[in-house]
C-alpha cells in the first residue's frame, strides 16, 4: 500500500494568547479532493501558513509521500511540491500572465530571458487547464476567474503535487464557479492531491471527495463526503455547547429607532431594509462575504449608499461621512481594531479622546485633565487593563482594546451601537465581560446592532437574528430560544 | 540594570548622541586661543592694575583691524576708569610704534607700560627697549594672555552654529508635521526661493533701499503667504486627487522654483533696506542672534501644538491610521492640506531669514535644502512611515547636523569628505532609531530567510 501524498499529525501552533491550532491531523492522497471545513477561527488558515512555510510548527510531524520533512520557509514548501493559491491573488498586476508565472524563475540564458521557451510552457499549462487567455496581457486587465488560472498555472509550471485552494470561490461570480470546479476535477484527474477550503457546501459535496472538520484547532472528524449529509457536516462544524456563555439580559425593548429602507451598493448590499429598536440587541449574521461588515460602514458613513434611507427616532439623517453619523449617535466598532479602530501607536488615552475632542478642548487646546477623568470612569467601569493611560493602544490585549474602542464611543454619547465581531480574536474570560457590556448598553436603551460569524455568539446574545447571504437578507429569526444553528446555515449558505 | 541603557536609549538616544559630538569635539578643537578683541579689554586692564597698583601712564599699540580697535577703545576706557592715564593710543604699523616711542622717549614722561595685542608684542620695534630709548628703560610690554580652551566651545562659534542651521530648524518643524502624517514635502528648498524673491521684488518696486519698515512687514507677510498657499495647493493635490505626496511636491518644487526665476528674471534683486538684515543679523537680548530666537519660539510653540492641541492630536492619528481617523470622524483631507500649508508657510518664513541673512533675494536660494531639512527630522527620530516624531527630536536632528558640519569645518575636514561622513550619520540615526525600537532583530535580518506571511494575519490576532 503506498503511503499518502501528504500527512498531517499533531500540529500544535500557539500564538501570543492563542492556541490556534491544538492537535491538527490531515491525510491527502494523491489524486483526491480534500475538504477542509470549519469556523471562522478554528485554525485551517493557520494550518495552511504552515504547509506554506509562512509559519513553523511548535510540534507534531509532517510527511509526504511517507518521509518526514521540515518546512522552515516558503522555498521549503514549493520544493517539497506544495503550492497554496490565496483567497487574495499573489500576482503582479502590471505583469503578463507569462512574466507572473515565470516570476523568480525566468528561462534564460546568459541572462536574457528566453521568451520563445517560456510562451511554449505557459501555452501548455493553459492547454492543461482548458483556459484561453493571451499570455501577454497585463494580469490587472484579466478578469478574477482568469487570474485565478494564472494562479493555479503557476502552481503547475512549479511542479506542484499538493495545492491547496483558499475559498477559491468567494471572489468569483458565480458563472465563473462551475468552470473553476470543473478544473479542480482536471487536476484531480492528473494525479494532484488538493486541499480545498471552502465555506459553500455546495462545492465541497459537488467536487470533493473526502473532508475533514476541524473546531477550536482540532480535529473533529474525517469522512468520505458520500457518507456525510449537510446537516451532518454543519453538526459537525459547529457542534459545541457554549449557552452558558451568554449572560441572561432583562431589557424591555421598545419602539422602533433605527430603521433602514432599501440599501443599496454595488453588488455587496442589495435592498437591505431592517428595523432597530430600544433595548434591542439584533444580531446580523451570515457567511463571510455575505454583506454584513458592508452594511455596517454603509450605516456608519463609511462608504456611500447608491440607494436608501436611514431613520434614526424618527428623523431621516443625510449621512455623508462618519462625522455625520457620529453626530447623530451611530457609532461603529469595527471588526478589524488594529487597522480601523484604533490607532496603534498612539496612548489609549489619546485614542479614547479621538472622537470626542470637541468636548475635552477649549480654544483647541486639549483639557488634559477632563479628558483624564473621563477616561478614567470608564477604566472602573469597563474594567480597562491598562497600565496606565500613556500606554501605547498596541500593547493592550484585544479584549481591552476592544473595551477602550467601546469607552470612546459611549463618551461621543452613542445610542445605536454597531459592533462588527465584537469578540473576535479576544480570549474566553474577556468575552463575557464583552457579553455584559452589551446587555449593559441594551439596558440603557441604546439599540444594538452586533454582526458576528460566530453562531452560538449570535444565538446566545440576539433578541432577532437577520440572515444575509449575497448581499440580501435571506431570513430573519424571531423566535431566537428555538432558532438552531443549523437553521442559520440552512438559511445562511443555501 | 540591563533595562536602563535600552531605555535611555529610547528616550534620549539623539541626545546622548549630540553630547557626545559636543564633547568630541571640543576635545578636537581644544588648543591655545589668543584673546583679541573687546573680551580681551578687561583681563589686560584687571592684569595692569594688579602689576601697577599705583597707576602710571600707559602706551597703548594695536593694528588697525576691527578687533584691534574695539580691543584699544575697549582698554583705554576700562583704564581711564582704573586711574591710568593714557600716553597715547597707536593704531598702526611698527613705523607708527616706533614714532610714538621716540616722541615718548623724548618727552622723558615716565612711562609704566605698554598694552598692546599679541601680535603687535612680538614686533622687534618692542625688544630691548631699554637700550633703544634709555628713558623707558623701566617699561613693561604686557599683552593678553593666551589660554587653553577648545575653539568649539567659544560663544561666537555656539551662535555661529544655531544662526547657520536657523533656517534648515525653521524647515524642519513643517517637514515633521508633514512626515508624521506619512507624507513628505520635497517642495521647501525652492519655496525658499521663491519667498527670498516674492520679498526682494515687493521691496524693491515699494521704494527700495528706502522702503518703510510698513513695507518690509508686508514683504514678509506676502512671502510667506504666497509660500503658505503653493502648500494648501500641495495638499490639496494630495487629498484631493490621492496624488502620492512625494510626487505631488516633486512637482511643486520644479514649478515654485521656475516661478522664482521668472519673477526674479533670472537674477538677484539686492534693492533693499540694510534695515532687512535686522533678523538675520541682528542679535537681541543677551548676544542671541536673532533668527535663533525665532527658532527657538517657534519650536516651543509647534511643540506645544504637537502635545497639548486638538490639531497635533490629529496630526499624529491621520499619520498613526488614517482609516481609523476617519471613523472616528476626523476629517482627514482638511488636517492634511493645513499641515501641508504649514509646512509651505515655515518654508516662507525660512526663505525670509535667509533673504535677510544675504540682504538679497534670489533664485538660487534653498537648492537641496529639502534633503538637509528631511535628513534633520529623521535623525531626530521621525519616522517616515508616520505616526511618529517628536518636535524637540527634531531641533536635536537639526543640531546633530550643524555640529557636525560645524565641527567638521573647524578640524580641518574638507567639504567633500563632509558629504560622506553626513550620508553616514543619517544610516547611523536610521540604524539607533530601529535599534531603540528594541528590534535587534533588524541587524541581522539582512542574513536570514524573511518569511512570507499569507495574505491575512488572522492566525496572529
Amino acid at each position: 500500500m503506498t503511503p499518502p501524498l501528504l500527512e498531517l499529525h499533531g500540529i500544535q501552533k500557539s500564538f501570543p494568547g492563542v492556541r490556534a491550532l491544538r492537535c491538527a491531523d490531515l491525510e491527502l492522497q494523491a489524486g483526491e479532493v480534500h475538504a477542509l471545513m470549519g469556523e471562522n477561527g478554528a485554525g485551517k488558515s493557520t494550518l495552511i501558513k504552515i504547509l506554506a512555510g509562512a509559519q513553523q510548527p511548535d510540534a507534531g510531524t509532517i510527511r509526504i509521500d511517507g518521509s518526514g520533512c521540515d518546512i522552515r520557509t516558503p522555498q521549503d514548501s514549493l520544493r517539497l511540491g506544495i503550492a497554496v493559491i490565496h483567497q487574495e491573488f499573489q500576482l503582479i498586476p502590471a505583469m503578463n500572465a507569462r512574466e507572473n508565472i515565470f516570476l523568480g524563475r525566468e528561462q534564460s540564458r546568459f541572462g536574457f530571458e528566453r521568451r520563445r521557451q517560456e510562451q511554449a510552457a505557459v501555452e501548455e499549462l493553459f492547454e492543461r487547464l482548458d483556459a484561453r487567455i493571451d499570455p501577454e496581457t497585463p494580469c490587472r486587465e484579466l478578469s478574477v476567474a482568469q487570474q485565478q488560472i494564472v494562479e493555479i498555472a503557476k502552481a503547475l509550471s512549479q511542479k506542484a503535487r499538493i495545492l491547496i485552494m483558499d475559498e477559491p470561490t468567494a471572489a468569483l461570480p458565480t458563472h465563473d464557479v462551475a468552470k473553476l470546479l470543473d478544473v479542480v476535477r482536471e487536476l484531480r484527474a492528473q494525479g494532484l492531491g488538493i486541499i480545498y477550503v471552502s465555506h459553500r457546501l455546495d462545492e465541497v459535496f459537488a467536487v470533493a471527495d473526502r473532508a475533514t472538520v476541524m473546531r477550536d484547532g482540532e480535529h473533529i472528524a474525517t469522512h468520505a463526503v458520500r457518507d456525510l449529509t449537510r446537516e451532518r457536516l454543519i453538526e459537525l462544524m459547529v457542534g459545541r455547547k457554549l449557552e452558558a456563555e451568554f449572560p441572561k439580559r432583562s431589557s424591555a425593548i421598545g419602539e422602533e429607532r433605527l430603521v433602514t429602507r432599501g440599501l443599496n451598493r454595488g453588488n455587496s448590499v442589495r435592498d437591505v431594509s431592517f428595523a432597530l429598536r430600544r433595548g434591542e440587541v439584533l444580531g446580523l449574521t451570515g457567511l463571510v462575504g455575505a454583506g454584513r461588515t458592508e452594511v455596517a460602514r454603509l450605516l456608519f458613513g463609511a462608504d456611500r449608499r447608491d440607494s436608501g434611507s436611514i431613520v434614526l427616532d424618527g428623523r431621516q439623517l443625510e449621512i455623508r461621512s462618519p462625522r455625520d453619523a457620529i453626530r447623530a449617535g451611530i457609532c461603529l466598532l469595527t471588526e478589524d481594531r488594529k487597522q480601523q479602530g484604533l490607532v496603534l501607536g498612539l496612548p489609549v488615552l489619546d485614542n479614547f479622546g479621538l472622537p470626542n475632542l470637541r468636548r475635552f478642548s477649549r480654544a483647541g487646546f486639549i483639557r488634559e485633565t477632563a479628558e483624564r477623568s473621563a477616561f478614567g470612569g470608564y477604566v472602573r467601569r469597563l474594567q480597562i487593563k491598562a497600565a496606565n493611560p500613556e500606554q501605547l493602544a498596541r500593547n493592550l490585549s484585544g479584549g481591552n482594546q476592544q473595551k477602550v474602542v467601546l469607552a470612546k464611543w459611549l463618551e461621543a454619547n452613542a445610542e445605536i451601537v454597531i459592533i462588527d465581531e465584537p469578540t473576535r480574536g479576544i480570549d474566553v474570560g474577556a468575552k463575557v465581560e464583552i457579553y455584559h457590556l452589551i446587555n449593559t448598553l441594551a439596558a440603557a436603551g441604546k439599540a444594538v446592532l452586533m454582526i458576528s460569524s460566530e453562531l452560538p455568539e449570535v444565538l446566545g446574545m440576539s433578541d432577532r437574528i437577520l440572515v444575509m447571504r449575497e448581499g440580501r437578507i435571506a431570513g430573519e429569526i424571531e423566535d431566537t430560544a428555538h432558532a438552531t444553528q443549523e437553521g442559520i446555515m440552512q438559511l445562511a449558505t443555501r | 540594570m540591563k533595562r536602563l541603557l535600552p531605555r535611555l536609549l529610547a528616550n534620549y538616544g539623539m541626545a546622548i548622541v549630540l553630547v557626545l559630538l559636543c564633547v568630541y569635539y571640543s576635545i578636537a578643537t581644544y588648543s591655545v586661543q589668543e584673546p583679541r578683541g573687546e573680551a580681551s579689554a578687561a583681563p589686560l586692564a584687571a592684569k595692569l592694575r594688579r602689576e601697577l597698583p599705583a597707576g602710571g601712564n600707559v602706551l597703548i599699540v594695536a593694528r588697525t583691524g576691527e578687533d584691534d580697535v574695539r580691543f584699544a577703545e575697549a582698554l583705554d576706557a576700562r583704564l581711564r576708569a582704573a586711574r591710568f592715564s593714557i600716553a597715547a593710543k597707536v593704531l598702526g604699523d611698527p613705523r607708527d610704534a616706533r614714532q610714538a616711542l621716540q616722541r615718548l622717549a623724548a618727552e622723558e614722561k615716565p612711562l609704566a607700560a605698554i598694552a598692546t595685542t599679541p601680535e603687535c608684542a612680538a614686533w622687534p620695534v618692542f625688544e630691548d627697549l631699554a637700550t633703544k630709548y634709555p628713558a623707558l628703560k623701566d617699561v613693561r610690554v604686557v599683552q593678553p594672555e593666551s589660554y587653553r580652551w577648545p575653539t568649539f566651545l567659544n560663544k561666537d562659534n555656539l551662535l555661529n552654529v544655531a544662526n547657520q542651521i536657523a533656517v534648515v530648524a525653521i524647515l524642519a518643524i513643517g517637514m515633521t508635521l508633514v512626515i508624521v502624517t506619512a507624507g513628505i514635502d520635497l517642495s521647501v528648498g525652492s519655496l525658499i526661493a521663491l519667498s527670498a524673491v516674492v520679498l526682494a521684488l515687493f521691496i524693491r518696486n515699494h521704494g527700495g533701499v528706502d522702503a518703510s519698515n510698513a513695507t518690509l512687514w508686508a514683504a514678509c507677510c506676502l512671502g510667506i503667504g504666497a509660500c503658505g498657499l503653493v502648500g494648501v495647493f500641495s495638499g490639496l493635490m494630495v487629498t484631493v486627487f490621492r496624488i502620492p505626496s512625494f510626487i505631488a511636491t516633486l512637482a511643486v518644487m520644479q514649478v515654485a522654483s521656475g516661478l522664482a526665476f521668472i519673477l526674479a528674471k533670472g537674477g538677484s534683486i539686492y534693492e533693499v533696506p540694510d534695515r532687512l538684515t535686522w533678523l538675520g543679523r541682528g542679535t537681541g537680548m543677551g548676544g542671541m542672534p536673532n533668527a535663533v530666537v525665532l527658532m527657538l519660539a517657534l519650536y516651543c510653540a509647534a511643540h506645544v501644538v504637537m502635545s497639548r492641541t486638538v490639531l497635533g492630536r490629529r496630526i499624529y492619528a491621520v499619520g498613526g491610521n488614517p482609516e481609523a481617523a476617519r471613523l472616528s470622524g476626523v476629517r482627514v483631507g482638511g488636517v492634511l492640506v493645513l499641515v501641508y500649508g504649514l509646512s509651505g508657510a515655515l518654508a516662507g518664513l525660512g526663505g525670509v531669514v535667509l533673504a535677510s541673512q544675504l540682504k538679497s533675494g534670489s533664485p538660487t536660494y534653498g537648492v537641496s535644502y529639502e534633503l538637509y531639512v528631511i535628513a534633520a527630522v529623521v535623525v531626530g527620530g521621525a519616522s517616515l512611515g508616520g505616526g511618529e516624531g517628536r518636535i524637540f527630536g527634531t531641533l536635536i536632528g537639526a543640531l546633530i547636523i550643524g555640529v557636525i558640519q560645524n565641527g567638521m569645518n573647524l578640524t580641518g575636514v574638507e567639504s567633500y569628505t563632509q558629504k560622506v561622513v553626513l550620508g553616514f550619520v543619517i544610516l547611523g540615526a536610521v540604524l539607533l532609531d530601529m535599534l531603540k525600537r528594541r528590534d535587534w532583530r533588524v541587524l541581522f535580518h539582512a542574513l536570514r530567510p524573511r518569511p512570507v506571511a499569507g495574505p491575512d494575519a488572522k492566525g496572529a490576532a
